[in-house]
């Protein structure tokens, strides 16, 4: 209604100016209304303006009643409250007649989305702009800030109420036309976004299909095409019964609605988190299972040394038994493996075609080197595009803060159905609000100067401790690591050491490691607990970065320990092969993760809730702290991203621990813990949980991988890899190969060696990459000014509104006025 | 398959025959996804297409108010149909008063956890300020879907499994 205000509409002001000119406004609203539909003027809201405005003596205010909102008050809010809260009609605000009410409560706003007419008005703008896609809008560089954009092209609607049938019918033919001419995607969204019920959509279905294709009578049709409509039925109700099927069976979903129902969608997150990791691991495992277990398996390389026997200790170190299985690295051969062919496998890589078979031969150095880099390719590709969608949904362009009315008309969750659930929940709602209202209230008063600087003392302390125990840990674990390094040069020396003891002496790096993992958290939380923050949110993120940083650390500190270390001077410890001693020492830590979690988990929290229940008196069980658990288990998982190099079964492992940690932890929360006090944006660390696993952990396990794959040396007497001088010499030798035998191939080795040993082009991607992320910045700085540009328009829409509806009403009244005097003049005479 | 089941407890043995049966109100009250739900009787009242303005659902009712409430409904649908629930008086926009039982239903019935006349008339203004552009007093449609559309949690937390 309030749609168009150019500039160039002298007759707007005219029809003010004189106030005894109704007219001239009745003709002036019906030429707006009749610029927006782009139609001829519809006479029917002409006449209900007309009929509105002429009726006075019947009052409609009795049906109107309490259902509708005082306008007045809206004006009263410019010039301050002094009304209590709304229970009573305001003494001091303009008393709207009965006929100014009937047509504010049929305004556009008001009635939008209650009416079909509008809704489907809406939505048949909407697929007329899909048809047309080629709609220019004026370009608002042009404009001034002064002057304000039409927004003619954005099509406003315009509802009727729902009047005579014949309106809605000649909406439903247009929407129905419309639609047809969409590709059958685009209906299929379209109707999908349509808010109107089920039997509405079906209806409007049924009406686009129908006119599409006038139905065939079944006597008209051949055999043959009747058969296949019968298949294609067949075919569609198989593949329903199959995803109904698949849904069923989608594993733990009734647990994740019990744990919803009681905690919220912030627990959930967790375990749905969890569930991710394993859908990871499970496709890492397939893949190498698939291609290097399974080929390795079925051609078993010979045994160097004698029988080992079984003792338990081999499941938490991973050495002795499984040393020399198809677990670890050092067990797959290096030469291309063929089926009938009694050769021996020596050292030197052989394409000799002596042993002529006809079953496929299996080149093992390449399939390593090829399926561990397209594995991590394929999981970088997952990963990032699972960030940025998660990262595009929760993204929001507008900086204003709308807190409280996000939070009030956000916050109720609707997963949880357990009746003490949503007692606790609307308990923390109460206390949120009244904490953020406080801090609206507060932000406005400025604090002293003396108090910032106790907070800033009191924040720098906190930081100190959380860095210095970070430090700590790190020099204990560097150290510590080069004694046992030391130790282990020594034992090897002597020759008289028990076995069992040299395996469990190598326990002893993963278990310090595994408590520090469990103790330093505890240490920042007590830290943190000092300080005071303005909002929470704050709090969780300063929490979750020192947690990081002390993993970051941790792991750089025992990469440089395997890589720098062991891998150079594999000798010093008498070690044949070191990889496979690395992907022990990964098996070990892994292990070593499981099962400190398993304890701090069955005892650690029972005991922390018998302690705060009983000791410290507090009626709430402790909150299941979300975001260390999800550090812990992207920190297990780096560990067995950088592992799977050197262990291909070490994904199988990681996976019986999720699943063995997924039982657990659903066990404790149910029976230790509680819906969690502090606000959970869920979302926003959903995108923050995935960011970290891409960044640091992928990232960082991939950097490991191709640094050892690049650089490092491997052993020569076990491996794959053996004889050669780095992993990657595997590709290019393969490449080097097909060169010599089909000369064709020569570019592709050559374009092979401009781009991936050439560091130039590096950069100039590099560039380009920056190049687009700056323009992309500079796009949404762009959509933000327009932002604010509408929002100024749209106040200034209201404040014309307001001002139009009062003229209106002091018409009203001085027309009323008028005859009455007349007629009391009559009467006195 | 499974909303039709859990439709079908519902409604009683005599009734079984009828394609159209509409389950009365507090029947549907009684679903434990909902039993606690301060929003229960709006969603009935929303999602009911029933003449006589009871709040009983049919099949066609039932099955709107899932897919409104399941993992794929787009945004536009949920802020929509929030929004209805969310409009107590039922007038097409959202007034003081409606905001303040909105309050209410998040804070609870208990009188500890309710908030005093101030804080409310405090918040009521500040949801306001900073919701209503146009500064009419009320809260519209496209204010409140503008609102949702910067809350990112907003489509996790308004759905309902069965």
């Amino acid at each position: 209604m309030a749609g168009n205000f150019d500039l160039n509409q002298p007759l707007m002001g005219a029809g003010l100016e004189s106030p005894a000119d109704e007219e001239g406004v009745h003709v002036s609203f019906s030429q707006l209304i009749a610029e927006q539909i782009g139609e001829s003027p519809d006479g029917f809201e002409l006449q209900q303006l007309q009929r509105a405005l002429n009726d006075e003596d019947r009052d409609y205010v009795g049906e109107l009643g309490s259902a509708f909102e005082y306008p007045g008050r809206g004006l009263n809010d410019m010039e301050g409250e002094d009304d209590d809260g709304g229970e009573t009609d305001p003494q001091d605000g303009l008393p709207w007649s009965s006929a100014t009410l009937k047509i504010l409560s049929s305004m556009p706003s008001r009635t939008i989305g209650r009416s079909r007419g509008a809704i489907l008005s809406q939505y048949y703008n909407k697929t007329l702009q899909l048809r047309r896609r080629g709609q220019s809008r004026s370009s608002l560089r042009d404009f001034s800030r002064s002057s304000r954009p039409t927004i003619r092209g954005y099509g406003m609607e315009v509802d009727t109420t729902d009047g005579p049938e014949s309106e809605m019918k000649k909406k439903k033919e247009r929407l129905v036309n419309n639609l047809q001419n969409l590709s059958v995607g685009e209906r299929l969204k379209m109707l999908r976004g349509m808010p109107v019920s089920v039997a509405e959509k079906k209806e409007l279905r049924r009406l686009t299909l129908q006119k599409d294709k006038p139905p065939p009578s079944s006597s008209k049709i051949p055999c043959c095409s009747q058969l296949k409509f019968y298949i294609i039925i067949a075919a569609r109700h198989s593949w329903y019964s199959w995803l109904s099927f698949l849904h069923s069976l989608q594993p733990w979903q009734f647990l994740f609605k019990r744990i919803g129902g009681r905690f919220g969608t912030g627990v959930l997150s967790y375990f749905q988190f969890l569930k991710t990791l394993l859908l990871f691991n499970v496709f890492l495992f397939l893949v190498t299972f698939a291609f290097l277990v399974l080929p390795q398996a079925m051609h078993p390389t010979e045994l160097p040394v004698g029988v080992r026997t079984f003792s338990g200790l081999e499941l938490i170190s991973g050495a002795g038994l499984f040393t020399d299985t198809v677990m670890y690295y050092g067990y797959y051969s290096n030469s291309t493996l063929q089926k009938s062919c009694a050769r021996e496998h020596n050292a030197s890589a052989s394409t000799d075609h002596d042993c002529v078979s006809e079953r496929l031969s299996y080149n093992m150095p390449l399939a390593y080197f090829f399926t561990i880099g397209m594995s991590f390719f394929i999981t970088c590709i997952i990963l990032v595009y699972s960030m940025s969608k998660s990262f595009g949904r929760s993204f929001r362009i507008d900086k204003s803060y709308s807190i409280l009315a996000m939070k009030v008309f956000s916050s109720w969750d609707f997963r949880v159905i357990k009746k003490s659930s949503v007692e606790l929940m609307s308990q923390n709602n109460c206390t949120q609000l009244r904490e953020i209202l406080a801090e609206v209230v507060q932000k406005k008063e400025k604090n002293g100067g003396c108090q910032a600087l106790w907070r800033l003392m009191v924040h720098g302390l906190a930081w100190a401790i959380c860095i210095g125990g970070t430090a700590g840990c790190v020099i204990s674990v560097y150290f510590f690591s080069e004694y046992m390094h030391q130790d282990l040069q020594r034992t090897s020396r002597q020759t008289n050491t028990h076995p069992l003891l040299k395996e469990a002496s190598l326990l002893a790096l993963p278990a310090l490691v595994s408590l520090l993992n469990l103790l330093l958290p505890s240490l920042f939380s007590l830290a943190a607990w000092m300080e005071e923050y303005h909002s929470p949110s704050v709090r969780t993120y300063v929490a979750l970065g020192r947690n990081l940083m002390l993993k970051v650390s941790v792991l750089a500190v025992l990469c440089y320990h395997w890589l720098g270390r062991v891998a150079a001077n594999p000798s010093d410890i008498n070690l044949m092969c070191w990889e496979t001693f690395v992907g022990q020492e990964l098996y070990r830590f892994l292990i070593m993760d499981f099962i400190f979690t398993l304890l701090n988990t069955l005892f650690g929290e029972l005991l922390w809730r018998l302690f705060s229940r009983n000791v410290l008196r507090r009626s709430r069980n402790p909150a299941f702290d979300i975001a260390r658990n999800v550090l812990d288990l992207i920190y297990a998982q780096t560990l067995a991203w950088i592992g799977v190099l050197f262990s291909p079964l070490l994904p199988a492992v990681q996976i019986l621990k999720l699943l063995l940690l997924f039982y657990v932890k659903v066990t404790s929360v149910m029976m230790n813990c509680q819906v969690p006090r502090r606000p959970y944006r869920v979302s926003q660390m959903t995108t923050i949980f995935i960011t970290l696993l891409c960044f640091p952990s992928f990232l960082g396990a991939s950097v490991c991988v191709t640094y050892t794959m690049w650089s490092i040396k491997p052993s020569s007497s076990c491996g794959p890899f053996r004889g050669l001088r780095t992993m990657f010499q595997a590709g290019k030798r393969w490449v080097q190969e097909l060169e010599k035998n089909n000369p064709d191939l020569s570019v592709l080795a050559r374009v092979h060696a401009y781009l991936v040993e050439n560091p130039f082009f590096l950069f100039v991607g590099a560039g380009i990459f920056l190049i687009v992320i700056y323009f992309y910045s500079q796009v949404v700085d762009g959509q933000r000014k327009v932002i604010e540009l509408l929002q100024e328009h749209i106040e200034e829409e209201g404040a014309h509104k307001k001002y139009l509806i009062s003229k209106l009403q002091n018409m009203h009244e001085s027309k009323k006025r008028i005859p009455r005097r007349l007629r009391s003049q009559d009467s006195g005479c | 398959m499974n909303a039709y089941k859990r439709f079908d407890k519902l409604v009683p043995k005599e009734e079984k025959n009828r394609i159209d049966y509409r389950v009365r109100m507090e029947d549907i009250l009684e679903l434990p996804e909902l039993k606690f739900n301060p929003f229960k009787e709006r969603i009935c009242k929303v999602f009911s297409t029933s003449d006589k303005k009871d709040g009983s659902l049919d099949f066609d009712d039932f099955l709107d108010f899932l897919s409104a409430f399941s993992e794929s409904a787009t945004l536009e649908i949920k802020s929509h149909y929030a929004f209805h629930i969310f409009d107590f008086e039922d007038d097409g926009t959202l007034g003081r008063q409606d905001l303040k039982q909105l309050v209410n239903c998040l804070t609870g019935k208990a009188d500890k956890t309710s908030l005093t006349a101030d804080e409310m008339k405090q918040l009521i203004n500040n949801i306001l300020a900073e919701s209503d552009i146009d500064k009419d007093g009320t809260v519209n449609l496209s204010e409140f879907q503008h609102v949702i559309s910067r809350s990112p949690d907003f489509v996790s937390s308004f759905k309902i499994v069965l």
